[in-house]
């Protein structure tokens, strides 16, 4: 009996792995170095794509959240919903523990084949940009751009509109912690303990002064807590002066977000 | 004597290895476990809504087409019918998951053949207050699918683990049992179709 379970189990997992892969094409690899303009089918020009990644970088250094921007020529039968969130959540945009990630998906029109241009939001964004805003950004700033083939515009437009909206919830300052500090609080506050209390055994008059390394010691041990977060944990560093992007943090997509055709 | 303490270390020894074996299956099963039942959560909340949406979006279609009582009414009840069936995360049995999945396939269609209604009342489909409805039911769609798909897939992994040997052995004995997955069944995925 139990023999006939794992064989069905079996059996249900490799034709699920075979329908995954025979059905669908596949979503782009994450591209290496990461990168948050992925233009896959040469629309913009070198400069466009300089201008627009230093934008979403800089906003992912200052708010630490991330919106990704990928142009395809070919959706490889998926749905354009489906097309980002499955990239999101595959490349892992946005913050793992804020899921402030965003997925700005265009397929440019072609002479067969319609335009489709979808915004996906993480998890964390859902609130911030809702779904009917998420329409109205791509109805109104984006594909009457992409209409007259000027797509740098469109999408410099929206970003610009889901910036505004976005700001102020999540700030880079958790991230940008420097995680060697974690360790050597601790340290320093037996060190300083030990030192008090070396100095209470030999000196016993300084009694009334020893109060301040106390409250040093109180205010460095919250401190320490307060860094154990583990927030570090998700973003890969890098945030360099050169204004590189440091890499996607892992966020999540939960099917929020709207798109629309032209 | 020197006999007899080694047999207690290798007895000791042995004990130990059962023990981390229990220890880490066990603990890896219960996680599993969890993990579907947060995912359940999630896909609870996702239906959930959905059925908020809809008092919102019969109110304003009511405003523009009242006369179409009929699918208004079969909205109403078809969402009544499938917020009263609720399935815990812990009697999460195929059967019990096939009956909520059967009440929110009556909201589906429902809720179609209220889209295929509004196509008549151009006002409505010009509203700016409908539109946005339909965005937010659109999105809630999206998130359906997603949650199901999140759903199905923690599920699997808590499936094959706790039916691999040797850990099949372990699940019997603590009672793990497969749970279910999310099937489409016919017509079950299919969006209600908003067109213009």
């Amino acid at each position: 009996m139990k023999k006939v379970t794992i064989f069905t189990g079996v059996f249900l997992f490799a034709v699920f792995s075979l329908l995954n892969l025979s059905g669908f094409g596949q979503i782009p690899a994450k591209p290496n170095p990461p990168r948050l303009v992925n233009d896959f089918t040469g629309t913009l020009s070198a400069q466009e794509l300089q201008m627009l990644e230093q934008k979403l970088v800089n906003y992912n250094d200052t708010t630490s959240t991330q919106f990704l921007v990928v142009l395809v020529n070919d959706l490889g039968g998926y749905d354009p919903a489906d097309f980002a969130f499955r990239l999101g959540e595959e490349w892992g945009v946005g913050q793992q523990q804020y899921n402030n990630g965003a997925v700005i998906l265009i397929k440019p029109k072609t002479q067969k084949s319609r335009g489709q241009a979808f915004i996906a939001t993480g998890y964390g964004l859902e609130a911030l940009i809702p779904d009917a805003l998420s329409k109205r950004i791509v109805d109104q700033e984006m594909i009457p751009e992409f209409k007259n083939e000027r797509y740098f515009d469109g999408i410099w437009r929206a970003t610009d509109v889901m910036m505004g909206l976005a700001s102020g919830a999540y700030a880079a300052d958790d991230y940008n912690q420097e995680p060697s500090a974690a360790w050597f609080v601790p340290i320093l506050v037996f060190a300083i303990i030990f030192f008090m209390m070396k100095a209470r055994g030999s000196a016993n008059h300084i009694g009334g002064k020893s109060n301040l390394p106390f409250w040093t010691a109180l205010f460095l041990a919250s401190q320490a807590g307060r860094s154990h977060g583990g927030s570090w944990q998700s973003f890969s560093g890098g945030r360099g002066g050169s204004g590189g992007f440091g890499g996607f943090g892992g966020g999540s997509f939960g099917g929020g977000g709207a798109g629309g055709s032209w | 004597m020197k006999k007899t303490l080694i047999i207690i270390a290798i007895v000791l020894v042995v004990i130990f290895v059962f023990y981390s074996f229990f220890k880490g299956t066990y603990n890896t099963m219960v996680m599993n476990s969890e993990q579907v039942d947060a995912q359940w959560a999630q896909v609870e909340n996702v239906y959930q809504r959905r059925a908020d949406l809809i008092p919102n979006l019969v109110n304003t279609v009511k405003g523009f087409a009242a006369q179409e009582q009929e699918v208004l009414t079969g909205v109403v009840e078809a969402r009544a019918k499938a917020t009263s069936v609720n399935v815990n995360a812990e009697n999460l049995t195929e059967a019990n998951l096939q009956a909520f999945q059967k009440a929110q396939e009556g909201l589906s269609g429902a809720l179609s053949r209220l889209m295929v209604v509004v196509e008549r009342y151009p006002d409505l489909k010009s509203n700016q207050n409908f539109l946005e409805l339909q965005a937010q039911l659109e999105g809630t769609e999206n998130r359906i699918t997603v949650e199901r798909m999140k759903f199905n897939e923690t599920t699997r992994t808590y499936n094959t683990y706790i039916k691999s040997f040797p850990q099949t052995l372990l699940a019997g004995m603590f009672g793990f049992e497969v749970k279910p997955y999310f099937e489409a069944a016919a017509g079950a995925d299919v969006v209600p179709e908003v067109s213009f």
